[in-house]
């Protein structure tokens, strides 16, 4: 309820300062939740500045060249990092969401919720794990394991495909996928899962006295939440394409334009600055990798920035009519 | 007539705590049958015994037996989808899938059992929709969401949609309770009209409802069934003593 204070302080003397003291309060916070917005502004202003010699150099060429010679000719190209970027991502959106789905799922549909807690917990746990130790376990347990174990397989069952033919090092293209898909898996099935819990149960009610099987009931809830689901699937490739440290720990830093097989290295944007921003000795190197970096913001920013607005869109509208 | 459903000794927990105590009664085919009962009386919960709604509840359990056209429905090897499918239910609040349109959420249990083809679809939504008097008023907006109706008419599309599947007998629980007069006025028309072909058992609070709509009427008291008969007799007549100052406003 509102109501009008207008005389308050002839009433209450001591309300004045009390009011001063909400007001001086007020600016404070304000300024600082400016700060969030000047610090973003201030990174994209200094990228651009960093990058402007290398934007003045190449131009558009530097997104669609395929070159990288620091060394002689001194040509930056950045497609086959912006490639690698989005196939590693994409192979990690491939194995964690399905994944992530039957988290979010069994969290709230299937495991009683006394148990599920211990569960959430640990997948959020995972999430606080630091990347570079997702990069150690990476290259001392996963990379044997699989080279050992699951590669040599692979190519024997399906060499036939191009894909997964070739020399096998461990580290590559898949198991930086794999890698990744471990890392998104946190954020996105707890995403899910909160999508999940707050479909009402008047709605699995409605399709279960239609004579909904559990598996029908399950659809139901992901069809009531599907656009956010889509919302949580671009968070996590948003997560997958800044991944820096357990990247390049796994995946063989080579550049090349496109790599021979799943089981070849390959390169990154995040990955190259992370490696050779200490070797870049002269301005034009320094600068590209600087672009490099201009592009990869970019692009996080606008997918993220899209999966939040999904995910919020869908959970104001579902508990809106959760609500009624 | 037959007995639609015949109710043996039926006992209902939540966890620990008993909610149904020694359910015993025959309801009535193509009738309506009201259940009434102050708040906490175990009404809502005896009507999910019915279809077997009440075990989706990971704490719920059931004893006894509920026998439809004979066949027991607790019996062992009884799916629990399939007597949904033949026992339908309406409830309390309208619930709508409000991410399908009207003609999806109609169709919506006629997908589970694998209808495709667009002409039978078609010709159900119509049927359907005529059955709850709905059609006129959405013939034009079909593909609008469900969401998108006023209370009364969502509810009325959850007639439509839980008749669409055909089910032999309707649940109705406290189905006018969110809407208003009007509304509810139109829905009671509705269940009138429905109980020609259909068995209904209807949970109400508003006993001049019951009055209204039922041809028999049970009394609830405390997880115990107190009084069971033809309608006009419970509310003329009543033979227990607690009926009686139920029915006249003594106690609710």
């Amino acid at each position: 309820m509102k109501v009008k204070y207008k005389n308050k302080h002839t009433v209450f003397p001591y309300l004045k300062w009390l009011i001063i003291g909400d007001n001086i309060f007020k600016i404070i916070s304000a300024l600082f939740a400016s700060t969030i917005l000047l610090l973003l502004g201030l990174m994209v202003y200094e990228l651009i500045k960093g990058s402007w010699l290398s934007i003045q150099t190449f131009g558009l060429d530097f997104i669609l060249g395929t070159k990288w010679d620091p060394a002689i000719s001194k040509v930056f190209g950045a497609l086959p990092l912006i490639l690698g970027t989005a196939v590693t991502s994409a192979i990690a959106l491939l194995i964690g969401v399905p994944i992530s789905l039957g988290v979010g799922l069994a969290l709230s549909e299937y495991i009683p919720k006394r148990y599920g807690f211990v569960i959430s917990f640990l997948v959020e746990l995972l999430a606080a794990v630091p990347s570079v130790i997702y990069g150690l376990w990476g290259m001392f347990v996963l990379i044997p394991f699989l080279r050992d174990y699951i590669y040599s397989h692979i190519r024997a069952l399906f060499g036939f495909i191009p894909i997964f033919s070739g020399p096998i090092y461990g580290g590559g293209v898949l198991t930086a996928g794999i890698v990744l898909a471990i890392m998104i898996i946190p954020t996105v099935s707890a995403v899910m899962r909160d999508l999940f819990m707050i479909v009402p149960n008047s709605q699995r009610e409605a399709i279960i006295a239609l004579g909904a099987t559990k598996l029908e009931t399950v659809k139901t809830v992901v069809s009531y939440t599907r656009s956010g689901v889509i919302g949580a699937i671009i968070l996590g490739l948003g997560r997958a394409i800044g991944e820096t440290m357990a990247v390049t720990m796994v995946i063989g830093n080579r550049f090349q334009v496109w790599p021979s097989s799943l089981f070849d290295a390959w390169y990154t944007m995040s990955a190259i600055i992370a490696n050779e921003l200490l070797e870049a000795t002269y301005d034009l190197y320094v600068s590209a990798l600087m672009n490099v970096a201009l592009a990869l913001l970019f692009i996080t920013l606008v997918i993220n920035i899209l999966s939040r607005l999904i995910v919020w869109r869908t959970l104001r509208l579902v508990r809106g009519i959760a609500k009624e | 007539m037959a007995p639609k459903l015949e109710v043996e000794d039926l006992n209902a927990w939540f966890g620990t705590k008993q909610v149904l105590k020694n359910i015993n009664i025959k309801i009535e085919e193509n009738a309506v049958t009201a259940i009434i009962g102050p708040s906490g009386c175990g009404k809502t919960t005896f009507l999910r015994c019915l279809n077997r709604m009440h075990e989706i509840n990971p704490d719920a359990r059931v004893s006894g037996k509920v026998l439809f056209n004979g066949l027991n429905i607790y019996g062992n090897g009884v799916d629990p989808v399939m007597i949904r499918k033949k026992i339908g239910m309406v409830f309390q609040k309208p619930n709508p899938f409000p991410m399908m349109s009207i003609y999806d959420n109609v169709v919506a249990g006629l997908k589970l059992n694998g209808v495709r083809d667009k002409k039978s679809l078609d010709a159900v939504v119509r049927r359907s929709l005529e059955l709850v008097n709905l059609w006129d008023e959405v013939k034009d907006d079909l593909n609008k969401s469900g969401a998108s109706l006023s209370g009364g008419q969502q509810q009325r599309l959850c007639i439509a949609r839980a008749l669409a599947v055909e089910p032999e007998v309707l649940l109705m629980d406290e189905p006018c309770s969110a809407l208003d007069p009007i509304s509810t006025a139109k829905i009671e028309v509705l269940i009138r009209k429905l109980a020609k072909t259909y068995t209904i058992v209807i949970v109400t609070h508003n006993m001049q409802q019951a009055a209204r709509v039922s041809d028999y009427t049970a009394f609830f008291y405390l997880g115990e069934l107190i009084e069971y008969g033809p309608t006009k007799q419970i509310f003329e007549n009543p033979k227990h003593e607690l009926t009686e100052k139920y029915i006249t406003g003594k106690f609710g």
